[in-house]
């Protein structure tokens, strides 16, 4: 049995129903990142974890004890928020320690907690300090310290970077993976950032509209996305869904995107099992932008690349690459280029296509052809 | 240009404020004026009022008046002053004050962090309960009294001004814990604090604004109150507004009026301090309430 489980959880407000049935395991040790939209449920599923919410039916377990009815002060979890939400009469020690106290610990026991996970966060200096003399990075620090302290079995972050600025976030991004990797604790997290899901999580839960979309680790979230909305949600830039057709032309597959002057036809050369049934209709094709290239910054390792000449409309220079939107099938299509010599809006440019790194969608049911 | 400009602009903008300043300055002398007439009158001796010139400053400084007040005054039929009933007013406004400030914080808490089903129907009430006038609830309030047989006494005048605060003192609360930050409730409730500890460690320390207000709209109130005190209180039990009301119309030949302009300042005294003390707490908290309510 899974660390935590999730059973067929629902959970309804009057007549919406925010959460319809999810299902979610999580092995100890594990970090599983609840990512979607603003709406998606994702905080929901989160405060019904920590109790903070009834939920309508279904079952969650901790450990092997199934906590429904159990308080949240009595599941062995602790939870950072996305406020921080320290209490702002007391002092940063007296924060940290409050759970301590409630829980009747001593009072020399507290101190040595205290002194411990100050040390951990280098935070000694601020434990005199009141929350509101902290400024963002350290408050997140402190209301990190307030869950470490308790060693709870669980731990809930929901959205806890949210509130600083850019580079802070990356920051504590990193900082949150080494505890993690230090500490070896069960982690359930909440963000709508994409790239925080990425690299902070073992199991990414995509969700949306309170329906569970897609469970798996990073890469497989990434590289095998269950359905349009995946495919959109992660990733940056965005994955391009391409309107196309599937052609069968002596027995090797290929994709025609219909352009203005003449459709562009591209080999598919390992087609997933059940394309060959969408030969002559219309699919839509996801390809990365990083899978559309300069011919000379394409993948060395790629068995499969295709080059078609494309009209360059918009050229986004960030540094190291250099973003290029031309127009295929009627949509914006990004590329990522490597060497942005020479590109000028408006010219045929040669654009390389990673044919091994395609997918395809169902136009109608969204879902991934496997 | 930008130069004259600017000139311009400084001169009106002196002959503004001057004109401004001298509105303001009639202003506080109108409202100061019945003050004054008071404290001048307070300590003369009656001859001197009687001559007529209620503005002229004391020819013959005296502080009888106000040991007449305080102590000897003849109040209905006992010459005791107003000192007993001025304790009988600290005795009732006291435990007032601190009960309704109590109970509404608790009111205000329940209503905005432990909400239950029909929570808006219930402030709507206590809402209500702040636009009743006075009168109407004299004859119900006095048959209750009656029944819990605390007619007449300071308890049952607490008893009062508790039921009749509660509904301001639960909207002051309300309105402030409203912006509290629910999220800290859950954090203490994640710490395992129950309902009285989350009120007593994270939101009362952070209450200290409102409670200022409270405490100084509900000691104004109940101590300014005259009408239960008329109704509801016994001899032995009559607050300072009652008291005074009689100092001013036992008539035992003259009119002291000497005597009952210092009544008069005694009795608006506490108010005043209270006011002085914590004035500029007072217009902060409610401001703090209004920004964030």
């Amino acid at each position: 049995m899974a660390f935590l489980e999730i059973n067929r959880l629902h959970k309804q407000y009057g007549n919406v129903e925010v959460l319809k049935g999810v299902d979610i395991a999580i092995e100890e040790g594990g970090f599983l990142v609840l990512v979607g939209p603003s709406g998606c449920g994702k905080s929901t599923l989160l405060n019904s974890i920590a109790g903070l919410e009834s939920i309508t039916s279904g079952e969650i377990a901790i450990d092997g004890k199934v906590v429904n009815d159990l308080h949240p002060s009595k599941r062995d979890i602790a939870m950072v928020f996305q406020s921080y939400a320290l209490y702002p009469s007391m002092s940063v020690a007296e924060n940290i320690a409050f759970g301590l106290e409630m829980r009747g610990v001593s009072k020399a026991e507290r101190e040595e907690a205290i002194q411990g996970v100050a040390g951990m966060l280098q935070i000694e200096h601020l434990l005199k300090r009141r929350p509101g003399q902290l400024s963002g990075g350290q408050r997140q620090r402190v209301a990190m310290g307030r869950a470490l302290v308790r060693d709870p079995k669980l731990f809930l972050f929901d959205e806890p970077l949210s509130n600083l600025d850019a580079k802070l976030r990356v920051d504590m991004r990193t900082e949150i993976k080494r505890l993690h990797q230090k500490l070896g604790t069960t982690i359930v997290y909440v963000t709508h950032d994409q790239i925080e899901a990425m690299t902070l999580a073992t199991q990414i839960a995509v969700l949306k509209d309170g329906i569970l979309q897609q469970v798996g680790s990073p890469d497989e979230v990434y590289s095998k996305p269950a359905n349009m909305f995946v495919a959109d949600f992660m990733g940056s830039p965005t994955m391009n869904l391409i309107e196309a057709r599937i052609e069968n032309g002596s027995g090797a597959l290929s994709v025609e995107i219909p352009q203005r002057d003449r459709s562009l036809s591209l080999p598919v050369p390992r087609p997933p099992s059940s394309l060959q049934s969408y030969s002559g209709k219309s699919v839509v094709l996801g390809i990365r932008p990083e899978d559309i290239t300069d011919p000379d910054g394409a993948d060395p390792k790629a068995e499969h690349i295709a080059h078609a000449n494309c009209s360059v409309e918009v050229v986004e220079p960030t540094g190291a690459d250099t973003f290029v939107v031309t127009q295929l099938g009627g949509k914006e299509v990004t590329g990522r280029m490597r060497n942005a010599a020479g590109l000028s809006v408006g010219a045929d440019v040669p654009f390389a296509f990673n044919m091994g790194k395609i997918h395809f969608f169902d136009p109608a049911t969204e879902q991934r052809i496997a | 240009m930008s130069a004259a400009s600017k000139d311009t602009a400084l001169r009106t903008g002196v002959i503004a404020r001057a004109l401004i300043y001298a509105i303001l300055l009639v202003f506080a002398v109108f409202y100061l004026l019945p003050l004054f007439v008071m404290l001048v009158n307070s300590v003369k001796p009656l001859e001197e009022i009687r001559q007529g010139n209620m503005l002229a400053f004391p020819e013959l400084f005296t502080i009888e008046p106000w040991i007449q007040a305080w102590g000897e005054a003849q109040i209905g039929v006992q010459p005791t002053g107003l000192k007993p009933y001025f304790i009988n007013s600290l005795v009732m406004v006291i435990p007032a004050v601190i009960i309704s400030t109590l109970l509404g914080a608790i009111n205000g808490y329940v209503l905005t962090k432990w909400q239950f089903p029909g929570h808006r129907i219930v402030f709507g009430l206590m809402l209500f309960s702040c636009f009743i006038p006075f009168q109407i609830v004299l004859i119900p309030m006095a048959r209750i009294l009656g029944m819990l047989d605390l007619a007449g006494t300071t308890y049952g005048l607490i008893l009062v001004h508790v039921v009749y605060g509660l509904g301001f003192t639960t909207l002051f609360f309300r309105n402030y814990y409203d912006a509290f930050p629910t999220e800290l409730i859950r954090a203490a409730t994640i710490d395992g604090a129950g309902f009285f500890r989350i009120f007593q460690r994270i939101l009362l320390p952070s209450s200290g604004p409102i409670i200022v207000v409270t405490v100084i709209w509900q000691f104004t109130n109940v101590w300014n109150d005259f009408l239960f005190g008329a109704s509801f209180a016994d001899f032995d039990s009559q607050p300072m507004t009652v008291a005074l009301n009689n100092l001013v119309s036992s008539s035992t030949g003259v009119k002291e009026y000497n005597v009952h302009f210092a009544g008069a300042i005694l009795a608006a005294l506490p108010t005043l301090i209270v006011y002085i003390v914590s004035g500029r707490y007072f217009v902060r908290g409610l401001m703090a309430g209004a920004v964030k309510g």
